[in-house]
């Protein structure tokens, strides 16, 4: 009787009810103030971000546990809600200029994505299946939404409609195996199912299997990534650089946490269909790529081969493997801003434009902004000495430490590959006579762009602190 | 044994130049500046650099001036330090690197900052690969040269230089991802990748197999051997002077000193068993290409091929693993450093003049251009291996070396030295000599005072290390011994424990 009256601590979920009221409390101002208050609204909504990461450095050390072992603050989720954290807040600053000529400035678009981002969070920390469901609709029904924003837009509409079906779609395989998983174990806590995983026979793989599917596409790796680069094109192009960082890393949480803590007695079963995904999403995403003009849809294809290369180190399936899909993500993210932040710069007078072949000559008209993007494509390309290389590097040597070299020569393999169409991207940009020259780029573009760019290039200096972290966050989980 | 980190101060000098440059405006001044500052930070890093053959203890076959900091976390390393096979390759760079600026102080006219920049980034990397004493910190180096390369290439090379920039940066790409791997297998393997700790592991045989060959991919493909030198050419004739001499120079060099680095020393019962297979490809190598300089068109091209045949000499050497062919590697790579670049530069000189690489567009150039006619000669002899320059010291080393080993495979490549001597005459003879008959021949200068500076001091190695070779083989023989011994003791263990069983 006492224990049903007790109040469950609220000290781990603390991140996640000031984003919570906050929201709340800035979407009755702008119901209020109306377009108005959208730049107040705008930076009112970073700065919520930002607190609730402070917050997140801030809570007490260790493993925090509430509501009945449903929801978990761990290392683990700590290094990954920052990392969500960073990414929500910088696709909102870097959506404040493009609202400003595109189109019509709504409030909601800020206090969404922050509604999105504690989605986010709930789903980093959820240790049960319910916890985990609730947490990932949270996140999805905004992004719909979002994707749509631009109404009067046909692409931005087809956009919203095919992702909101898809995703419907994805949650529904996803509910179906967590009730098949539920069935055969008789419980939705991870450290139950862990429990009882290996004794539960196939029935249970089915469940995984149909788990792993819903994950597979909300972090768009094949074959469940079909709706990747419709929705990239045809969502308004902050849409899609918050599509592209934040979601992806919350995605890429929950299948870790659920694989790894969930199902650890029965890796050698998942294991299988991770090295499938992994190599079919490097492939995909490399050939796929080559023939793209699109710049968005390129970075589609481009976000799926990096997924790939990030379930490696899920798929090696030891605490090496999950430190480098936790450094891969993390510089996944600056890689993914820094190139939006000049996707969302491309714009001349008649408006923005979107192919690659608008760079041409960049190195000559906007020299600065052709470095720091050709810098970020090699290190998306895997290039010493930038940081794609160390994110490509943590992941092979999980990889090699496992015994999976089938997939670490392919991988590579496939990376090489890849580097084709990043190449051809520089190419453009440094060989070809210049177009005309773009706009001037926005402050906060230029401030992302530079963050970014500087965090690429000089990572190889000072490496120590986010491998260690991303090292004891990996721990945690084991 | 020094107090101030001497070697990271070499390999890092250029970047600080390099970010000088890049804070200079871009205008007439900026660009003047840019040129200058290129060329004296080179020089002074040349000066450091020279320091450090000063201090160095050629008697000791030990790594020197050692450094070492926490980096990646557990094992890995920053690890630096030079010992008698790195140390050579070190001074070839620095000493190349302001030849090479001066090289482009003319030719290079558009986007002269960026330029400069790309070349001191690619002289720091090029430093460290060949400092780097963790296997990590190595690959780092190893590959980020890639990046300034492709784009001199790419930016100030000739009419098809995107094609021959992506065909560099995927080929040697795609050689070096599977060495990556294979350094991964060894750090689990042995729990390090610290350099001089791995040179004394004895790997199991499967694994010495499996990364021998993945490193065979990333130095095959870097030095180039045939089958896979293909890129060699293409990026050569499209790079401009500088970038070709660099290529030559340096570049190519980093596959034989990953081969003396890694592959025999960490893997030497692989290496015995696969050396044949080296032997076939440096035969071929020797022949087949050296037939193929015969029938170029392209003055550039020709001397690319030559660079295939003779680094074809280089593995033979190296594999024969005798005390005269690791010598004599070495030597000629140092030796083809000199040579082969200075043959870029003298190609470079014409094509200023005339704006053309094709033989045919010459002859007779010995009426006009005295001097010229000279210096080319010189390195026409140098690179057919005429005894009294230096390249003839590397050549016969290799094959007395590789002869004591395997006197057939000596004999099929001493016929490259004839085939050489046919290209190479025959190039000279029909750009030098003849009647001055083309009319648009007629005004061409001899070369000035910036292309004597450049020329002259490699004309001079060429001769001193032709007459006397001692310098170079003394400063390696202490560190080629312990190679040597290492190995054979590697090797007789493995032997020992066969007749054992």
């Amino acid at each position: 009787m006492n224990a049903a009256l007790t109040i469950p601590a609220v000290v781990p979920l603390l991140p996640e009810l000031v984003l919570g009221l906050g929201a709340m409390a800035l979407l009755m101002v702008g119901v209020y103030a109306g377009e108005r208050a959208v730049r107040f609204i705008d930076g009112a909504s970073i700065a919520l971000l930002l607190l609730a990461g402070l917050i997140v450095l801030a809570l007490p050390a260790g493993k925090l546990v509430t509501f009945g072992d449903s929801f978990v603050v761990d290392g683990f989720a700590r290094f990954l809600k920052i990392l969500a954290i960073l990414g929500s807040a910088a696709a909102i600053a870097m959506s404040i200029d493009y609202a400003k000529h595109e189109g019509p400035q709504r409030f909601e678009h800020s206090v969404l994505v922050v509604l999105s981002t504690l989605g986010m969070l709930m789903l980093i920390s959820a240790a049960d299946l319910i916890a985990l469901y609730l947490g990932l609709e949270l996140m999805s029904l905004p992004l719909y939404v979002v994707a749509a924003s631009q109404r009067s837009s046909l692409r931005s509409t087809e956009a919203g409609l095919k992702y909101f079906v898809l995703g419907a779609l994805s949650s529904g395989m996803l509910l179906y195996g967590a009730s098949l998983v539920y069935g055969f174990t008789g419980t939705v806590n991870f450290a139950g199912i862990a429990q009882s995983a290996a004794a539960a026979g196939p029935g249970l793989i089915f469940g995984l299997v149909f788990l792993f599917a819903g994950f597979c596409f909300k972090v768009s790796a094949v074959p469940f990534h079909m709706w990747t680069p419709d929705v990239y094109e045809g969502a308004p192009t902050p849409v899609t650089a918050f599509f592209a960082a934040a979601p992806k890393v919350a995605g890429m949480a929950m299948f870790v946490r659920v694989a790894v803590a969930a199902f650890p007695g029965i890796t050698a079963q998942w294991r299988e269909i991770l090295v499938f995904v992994s190599i079919a999403s490097m492939l995909l995403g490399a050939f796929a790529a080559i023939g793209q003009r699109n710049f968005k849809r390129l970075m589609a294809y481009s976000s799926i081969g990096h997924m790939g290369f990030a379930l490696i180190g899920l798929a090696a399936g030891t605490s090496d493997g999950v430190q480098g899909v936790l450094v891969y993500m993390a510089i996944y993210l600056t890689m993914t801003l820094g190139v939006f932040a000049v996707i969302l710069s491309m714009r001349r007078s008649e408006g923005m434009v979107e192919s690659i072949d608008q760079l041409a000559g960049l190195a000559r008209t906007h020299p600065t902004m052709a470095f720091f993007l050709a810098m970020l494509l090699f290190s998306m390309a895997g290039v010493p000495p930038l940081a794609g290389f160390f994110a490509k590097f943590y992941v092979f040597l999980a990889a090699i430490h496992a015994g999976l070299y089938a997939l670490a020569v392919i991988g590579v393999l496939a990376s090489v590959v890849g580097a084709y169409y990043y190449l051809a991207i520089v190419k453009i940009m440094y060989f070809d006579e210049p177009a005309e020259g773009f706009a001037a780029m926005p402050y906060e573009l230029k401030v992302v762009l530079a963050v970014c760019g500087l965090f690429n290039i000089l990572f190889f200096l000072y490496p120590g602190p986010l491998v260690g972290v991303a090292s004891a966050a990996a721990h945690s989980l084991f | 044994m020094t107090s101030w980190p001497i070697l990271s101060v070499v390999t890092f000098l250029p970047l600080a130049g390099a970010l000088f440059i890049a804070l200079q405006r871009d205008d007439e001044a900026g660009v003047r500046n840019a040129r200058w500052a290129a060329l004296w930070t080179t020089l002074v890093t040349f000066a450091v650099s020279l320091i450090l053959l000063w201090r160095f203890d050629p008697s000791s076959p030990e790594f020197q001036f050692l450094e070492k900091r926490p980096w990646l976390g557990g094992a890995i390393t920053y690890a630096m330090g030079v010992d008698g096979i790195s140390l050579p390759f070190v001074i070839l760079t620095t000493a190349l690197m302001p030849i090479s600026i001066l090289a482009s102080w003319e030719a290079i006219q558009s986007r002269v900052r960026a330029y400069m920049i790309a070349f001191l980034v690619l002289e720091t990397l090029l430093v460290g690969t060949f400092c780097a004493l963790d296997l990590v910190l190595f690959y780092l180096f190893f590959e980020g040269g890639l990046i300034p390369m492709f784009l001199i290439i790419g930016v100030w090379g000739g009419p098809r230089r995107v094609y021959a920039s992506f065909k560099f940066f995927l080929y040697t790409l795609l050689g070096s991802v599977l060495m990556l791997l294979a350094i991964m297998a060894m750090y689990w393997q042995a729990g390090t990748t610290d350099i001089p700790t791995l040179l004394h592991y004895s790997f199991p045989r499967t694994l010495q197999i499996w990364a021998w060959f993945a490193f065979l991919a990333s130095f095959a493909v870097k030095l180039p051997m045939w089958p896979v030198h293909t890129w060699l050419p293409d990026a050569h004739v499209e790079a401009p002077t500088a970038g070709s001499v660099i290529l030559a120079a340096i570049l190519l060099k980093l596959g034989g000193y990953g081969f003396l680095r890694f592959s025999l020393p960490m893997f030497p019962q692989a290496s015995v068993e696969l050396a044949p297979l080296i032997y076939a490809l440096s035969i071929v190598a020797i022949v087949y290409t050296s037939l193929v300089a015969l029938m170029q068109e392209d003055m550039k091209k020709l001397v690319a091929y030559s660079s295939v045949a003779h680094m074809g000499f280089v593995t033979m050497g190296l594999f024969a693993m005798t005390a005269q062919g690791v010598a004599g590697g070495i030597f000629q790579m140092i030796s083809h450093g000199i040579v082969s670049a200075a043959l870029f530069l003298c190609v470079g000189v014409v094509y200023d003049r005339m704006h053309t690489r094709a033989i045919a567009a010459y002859g007779g150039l010995v009426n006009r251009m005295p001097l010229y006619a000279f210096v080319f000669m010189v390195f026409t002899l140098a690179n057919i291996g005429l005894p009294g320059t230096s390249g003839f010291i590397g050549e016969f080393l290799t094959l007395i070396g590789t002869f004591r080993i395997n006197n057939w495979v000596a004999t099929l490549a001493t016929l490259g030295t004839i085939l050489s001597a046919a290209y190479a005459l025959w190039l000279y003879r029909k750009v030098i000599f003849g009647k001055l008959e083309k009319a648009s021949l007629f005004n061409i200068t001899d070369i000035g005072w910036r292309e004597i500076v450049v020329l002259a001091p490699l004309v001079i190695l060429t001769i001193v290390f032709g007459i006397y070779p001692q310098p170079v083989l003394d400063i390696s023989a202490a560190s080629v011994a312990q190679l040597l011994d290492n190995f054979q003791h590697a090797v007789g263990n493995v032997q020992a424990a066969a007749l054992a069983r």
